[in-house]
């Protein structure tokens, strides 16, 4: 890391002067889903601007974050990528399903890459067919198999017999885990339970009553916004066991539990990197960026879950970055550059904690074949009392056997669709 | 008895409590159609706004917080002091007549006599600017609402129903707040147009604005009344809303549930609002119990609006609205 860091300044030391790298932040701090779009946003501006100020940028390159508000929909979504790449934009992080299937075919045919993090297309994992896009460090499919390997952990191994619910936000995101657990059903002999709730999911008694009828052992959520907080809110007041509820990482922020109070109390939720403020990283945030008046926001929002994965995701793209620059011998670096770090990524706990972050997320590496990383994911339940999030798992393997089988064959669909011939060459 | 008919027994209950709620919301549309003959696209955002106001104000939190910090570099947002409930909602409705005075003095009196397509897209710059206004006084962060209502399910009903069917019935102990809450306040509604000088202007209003401007009656002070009124429905849609979950922008959508409402209620009755969300709650939650799990479900959002359709060939005007005649 220390030569990497040397190597990259001693190649800035004789370099003229540089333009910034452009890191376009596709926002939504307006409209219904705002409450969970400005953590987002103010984390993963936050890490940059803290990046400038302490360091002077990624590799002595100061970094230019563009904020481009979506309001969360795909067709500002796009309007933003078009607006903005112009500018030298190194990688887009769409923060929305729709907006990130939309650049899919934009993006590959720009040459500049997209970090679909927890969330988009999961088959772009396959990098030999989705060249420009990544979904590191973990996806949907993944998020499916550990939330059914917790409960196989919480079973003895065997939950043939159980019924399960899915309870799915009925859109391409919310849809996205049902042939993972169908197939896994069939792997487990548990009985899949689907209940679709329209966007935005204000009301939602018709599902809960069919939960309360059909008395399914767990329920899985697949949820976002208003969704989110009216089924944990419905599970309390049908007495639904909140340690049996558990959803995927989107359905798991402050904002979705505070507002059903001590209901929500030991309600579960999937994640791929660690929570809270506990780590030296926050203390440089506090004093660089909230203290010196240079936050994104107003700076009440740092350690929530929401903070924490926008400064995770702007973390793992500074890192691309700087391996970027390494690979390249160049600190000015162009989007087709970025894919490469990006390709080349390897994220290790030596390096988190030499970040400051020590133990924040799991170990990982990506290559060409793998734009999806190890898959690892871990599951937090919620501390009513104490108002926090707390890991009760490790960085835990998904089922790879299941994924992998669909992985394949859903890339090779788009490939077959869009006459692409797989290479890693 | 059967399983599948105490089930759809208990979802009947439960479409008809589901009922009430988009009748609380419908009710303020039918409010501000039938006096003003606008159709009032911001009426979602007023609960939103309304409901951002009244956890503001229990809170103690500061308005525009967030503002004055940017530009006089202090750091305040909150007062230090909570405001009990029933004193906060009386300030929201202090908030909510000052939104009224300002939208009649400051858009609508100036668009007296305009095509009803002018006003209706004046709201809709409202909603905009209500929401915008909103965001930068109270902030955009989700609110816990907590003014006292009893959540969750009720026990009485489910041990009785149990007692006697073998199957404990569920009924949101809100809900129920939610239904009482509407059937005062239809009641209150309906004594202050019918036993009130000030609803009995109304009224005329209502039925021919010339008419009731040549006796003498203020039109201006009749929009600054019923939009106040408006805004007090908005408070109480938004106190129930906002109760299920939290206070946060996505509230102002509850609007998409009131217009398959009107659309069969009619937009000028009171009580077609009442009978129009009973109809659409019970019709979405059958539909949904019986046939969703035929077609993939969720299919509450697109019946309501067939329900209403079909109300619609057969009276356009609505249920209750007042027949169309054209004179040639």
């Amino acid at each position: 890391m220390r030569l990497l860091t040397m190597a990259t300044a001693a190649v800035m030391a004789a370099s003229p002067v540089m333009a910034d790298l452009v890191f376009p932040s596709l926002s939504y701090r307006t409209g219904p889903y705002a409450a969970n779009g400005i953590p987002f946003a103010d984390g993963y501006e936050d890490y940059f601007t803290l990046l400038n100020e302490r360091d002077g940028g990624i590799g002595g390159v100061a970094v230019k974050v563009i904020e481009c508000e979506t309001g969360y929909n795909t067709e500002k979504g796009v309007e933003c990528y078009e607006a903005t790449k112009g500018e030298g934009a190194l990688v887009y992080q769409p923060l929305s399903t729709g907006i990130t299937y939309q650049l899919i075919p934009k993006a590959t045919a720009d040459g500049i890459p997209v970090h679909s993090m927890g969330y988009g297309r999961t088959s772009a994992k396959n990098g030999a067919v989705f060249s420009n896009i990544f979904n590191y460090p973990a996806n949907y499919w993944d998020g499916a198999s550990h939330a059914v390997n917790h409960i196989l952990d919480e079973n003895g191994g065997d939950i043939s017999g159980k019924k399960i619910a899915l309870v799915y936000h009925n859109s391409a995101y919310g849809k996205e885990p049902i042939r993972t657990l169908s197939e896994l059903s069939g792997k487990h002999g548990f009985e899949l339970m689907e209940v679709a709730v329209d966007h935005p999911g204000q009301e939602q008694k018709s599902q809960w009553l069919q939960i309360r009828q059909q008395r399914p052992d767990y329920v899985l959520m697949w949820g976002w916004g208003v969704m989110n907080q009216v089924a944990i809110q419905e599970a309390a007041n049908i007495r639904f066991p909140m340690d049996k509820f558990i959803g995927i990482w989107w359905s798991g922020s402050e904002n979705d539990v505070l507002p059903a109070g001590d209901g929500a109390n030991g309600y579960k939720a999937l994640t791929f990197h660690n929570l809270g403020k506990d780590y030296p990283l926050f203390d440089d945030l506090q004093q660089y960026v909230v203290d010196a008046g240079k936050a994104a926001g107003a700076g009440d929002q740092i350690g929530t879950a929401l903070y924490n994965r926008g400064m995770y995701a702007a973390m793992l793209a500074a890192e691309a970055a700087k391996t970027a620059q390494a690979i390249h011998g160049t600190a000015d670096i162009t989007p087709a550059m970025m894919r490469d770090g990006m390709e080349a990524l390897e994220i290790t706990e030596a390096k988190m904690s030499e970040l400051g972050l020590p133990g924040f997320g799991p170990e990982f590496t990506v290559s060409c074949e793998n734009h999806g990383g190890n898959g690892l994911g871990a599951v937090a339940q919620w501390d009513a009392a104490a108002g926090e999030w707390n890991l009760i798992t490790g960085y835990e393997a998904s089922d790879q056997d299941v994924i992998g089988a669909l992985v394949d064959e859903d890339s090779a669909a788009f490939a077959a669709e869009n006459s692409i011939t797989p290479s890693c060459s | 008895m059967p399983d599948q008919f105490l089930f759809a027994m208990e979802v009947i209950l439960n479409g008809l409590m589901a009922g009430v709620l988009y009748a609380l919301v419908a009710l303020g549309f039918v409010l501000i159609y039938k006096a003003s003959g606008i159709f009032n696209y911001a009426q979602g955002v007023m609960a939103l706004f309304a409901a951002l106001t009244l956890v503001g104000i229990m809170e103690g939190q500061v308005p525009f917080s967030h503002l004055i910090n940017a530009i006089f570099g202090t750091d305040i947002h909150h007062f230090g002091w909570h405001v009990p409930a029933l004193l906060a909602i009386a300030m929201t409705m202090v908030v909510m007549v000052g939104l009224a005075w300002a939208v009649q003095k400051f858009i609508f009196r100036h668009l007296v006599n305009q095509e009803p397509i002018l006003l209706f897209m004046a709201t809709i710059g409202l909603a905009f600017v209500m929401e915008g206004i909103g965001d930068i006084m109270w902030g955009a962060e989700i609110k816990k609402l907590d003014i006292g209502l009893p959540q969750g399910i009720n026990d009485w009903i489910d041990v009785t129903t149990f007692e006697a069917f073998g199957y404990g019935f569920f009924i949101d102990n809100l809900d129920i707040s939610a239904t009482i809450v509407a059937v005062i306040l239809v009641g209150v509604l309906i004594a202050f147009s019918q036993y009130t000088k000030q609803g009995r202007a109304l009224r005329a209003v209502a039925d021919d604005h010339q008419a009731a401007l040549s006796v003498g009656i203020s039109l201006n002070f009749i929009w600054i009344l019923v939009w106040s009124i408006a805004g007090f429905v908005a408070l109480v849609a938004g106190i129930m809303w906002g109760a299920k979950s939290g206070v946060q922008f996505s509230l102002s959508l509850i609007a998409l549930k009131a217009l398959p409402v009107l659309m069969l209620g009619g937009f000028t009755s009171i009580p077609g609002a009442i009978v129009g969300g009973l109809i659409i709650g019970v019709g979405e939650k059958l539909f949904e119990f019986l046939i969703g799990p035929m077609v993939g479900g969720a299919t509450e959002n697109w019946f309501a609006y067939v329900l209403a359709l079909i109300f619609l060939v057969f009276r356009p005007q609505g249920l209750f609205g007042e027949k169309i005649i054209e004179r040639v």
